[in-house]
């Protein structure tokens, strides 16, 4: 570590700025088209002459944003927390308890991890539609707790594994259930995978397109990311509403991972086994 | 005594099973039946509504022959080269010419490179439509540097759509290559390097003979989530191109879409789906294969 010359340290320095730029210039351009007046032919990153958030005015009431923003809340709303409470309670008995034929369930749920939505949508479709299940949300729900459950699965009872017997057995030789232990002595320990896997779940349901266009045709029941994907087909030209549409839906999660930037940091490269 | 003792506790460690089965019932109905309920409709000829028809594995030979549908697959084996294998391979350089030294401000940059990780890809796409424009961002960049005969509605070019997509996918997964493979070398013991350099290694041996060997496992979680992420690729081309001009951006879930939910043939979509998702598992059972030998 101690032998990086005052060179080299400056070429690491242009390299990873050189980067941070090449990320960031596409995202500030969208950024600063949103904010250029109503109506402007915007045709590629400028600064505007004077700031208007009339734009974001016309995209939350107008365009139906603020709608597709509430849907996507409700969603996340059904999904966070289920999945954090299926993954504890399955990665609980498959990572601390000795289960027999606990090998061969916790490998049948990391199979699913590479399992793509493109492989299930079409008869989740038509057996929902069969059920008069499309279109609600519930359906959709328990279709994106189904995808992130292997992921959840797998990272609880790795968290679970790697924690030392000893509490479980003197907790067990005090009399407590195998409830009262998960409940009283490992959830409280549990915190921070608990949030990463929550701040992963919330991303990857907010992210979802697919499932969502394909089990929500009522298009003022879609999520943000589905609107977008709709009013961008609708209304190309509208730059500085598109763009403001485009930061609202992109707003919730840059807000998250700055407040979270830990938790997300550690999800996303030690977690990164499914998308 | 003992037996009943012995019984009494099997059934215990059983009645921990009811822990895993909320779980459980959840994936099998919502993820594992769909999955071969979707393999299952590959053997019909299914319009959706009416009664469907056996047809064996004609969807597959379909599949196969169908210059359309072959097309959407090399395309997707495509975008695997810029989602996976390019991020990857800038991501070593990176590494070797970053070296793993500790730098102030890394959270920063830490921070900015994994951003494209966090925003939907619709939104991404989104974007990059409008930069890939007629007089979008790319091409005033390039009439600025004098190449503006390089210029051209990018994601509407026959020859360019490919690449133009492809490279946003680089763009999406480069930081997260970085990160990994950083986080890696920050893992490798320092003494190994201290070995090579006793036996007079220069940067590049030591790169090859230590740093690379040692992130093996950091490459294999990079190249399977961007493959993955590759394979699945429908957010971005549905919102950037739609698969066009053409056929020459179509990927395999934005036929499987098109087929099942507007042109009714459900049977086909599935097939497709099928084969999607034999890819995705060759893939990853490949990349794992190639790296998990000396793990």
């Amino acid at each position: 570590m101690n032998r990086v010359s005052a060179a080299e340290r400056w070429s690491g320095h242009v390299l990873l700025a050189a980067g941070a730029i090449v990320v960031l210039v596409p995202l500030l351009s969208v950024v600063l088209a949103s904010v250029q007046p109503a109506g402007t032919p915007v045709v590629g990153p400028a600064w505007p002459e004077r700031w208007s958030w009339d734009n974001y005015r016309q995209a939350w009431s107008v365009a139906g944003f603020a709608t597709l923003v509430r849907n996507s809340l409700v969603v996340a709303l059904g999904v966070v927390p289920a999945t954090l409470a299926l993954s504890a309670a399955a990665g609980y008995a498959l990572g601390a308890m000795r289960l027999p034929g606990g090998g061969a369930v916790a490998g049948f749920f990391v199979a699913g991890l590479t399992i793509p939505v493109e492989l299930v949508v079409v008869p989740l479709h038509h057996d929902l539609r069969g059920l008069g299940l499309t279109n609600s949300y519930p359906a959709l729900i328990l279709a994106e707790i189904a995808l992130f459950l292997p992921f959840g699965v797998f990272w609880m009872r790795a968290h679970f594994r790697a924690t030392p017997p000893s509490l479980v057995e003197a907790a067990r030789m005090d009399g407590a259930s195998s409830g009262t232990i998960l409940l009283r002595v490992l959830l409280p320990l549990a915190g921070p995978p608990l949030v990463t896997l929550g701040l992963l779940v919330f991303l990857w349901s907010w992210n979802q397109f697919l499932l969502v266009l394909v089990l929500i045709q009522d298009t003022a029941r879609h999520t943000a990311p589905a609107g977008l994907g709709f009013f961008v087909g609708q209304n190309s030209t509208d730059v500085p509403t598109l763009a403001a549409g485009t930061v609202i839906v992109m707003l919730p999660l840059l807000v998250l991972f700055a407040v979270f930037q830990r938790g997300f940091v550690t999800g996303l490269l030690r977690g990164a086994t499914r998308d | 005594m003992r037996r009943t003792r012995g019984s009494r506790s099997a059934a215990r460690r059983w009645r921990g099973h009811l822990y895993v089965l909320p779980a459980l019932a959840v994936y099998l109905a919502f993820a594992v039946l769909p999955a071969l309920r979707t393999a299952y409709l590959s053997l019909f000829d299914w319009d959706g509504v009416t009664l469907g028809r056996w047809v064996g594995l004609a969807n597959y030979r379909e599949v196969v022959v169908d210059p359309v549908l072959r097309r959407a697959v090399l395309n997707s084996l495509a975008l695997v080269g810029f989602f996976s294998v390019l991020p990857v391979v800038l991501g070593l350089v990176a590494t070797g010419l970053l070296a793993g030294h500790r730098r102030r401000g890394m959270a920063g940059y830490r921070f900015v490179l994994l951003l494209p990780q966090v925003v939907p890809l619709v939104a991404v796409g989104v974007t990059w439509r409008w930069l890939y424009g007629e007089d979008g961002l790319v091409n005033q960049a390039l009439r600025a540097v004098g190449l503006a005969g390089v210029g051209r509605a990018w994601l509407g070019d026959f020859d360019a759509a490919l690449v133009a997509v492809g490279l946003v996918g680089a763009w999406v997964s480069s930081g997260l290559c970085l990160m990994l493979l950083l986080s890696g070398v920050g893992r490798i013991d320092p003494s190994l390097y201290e070995a090579a350099r006793l036996d007079g290694a220069g940067p590049v041996r030591e790169f090859v003979s230590v740093t690379l060997p040692q992130l093996r496992g950091e490459l294999a979680v990079a190249l399977t989530v961007t493959t993955v992420a590759a394979l699945a690729g429908f957010d971005l081309v549905y919102v950037t191109t739609n698969g066009g001009p053409g056929e020459q951006t179509t990927v395999p879930g934005l036929l499987i879409y098109r087929l099942a939910f507007s042109e009714g043939r459900v049977g086909l979509a599935s097939a497709l789906g099928v084969v999607l998702g034999c890819l995705v598992l060759a893939l990853v059972a490949a990349v794992n294969r190639l790296s998990g030998a000396g793990r």
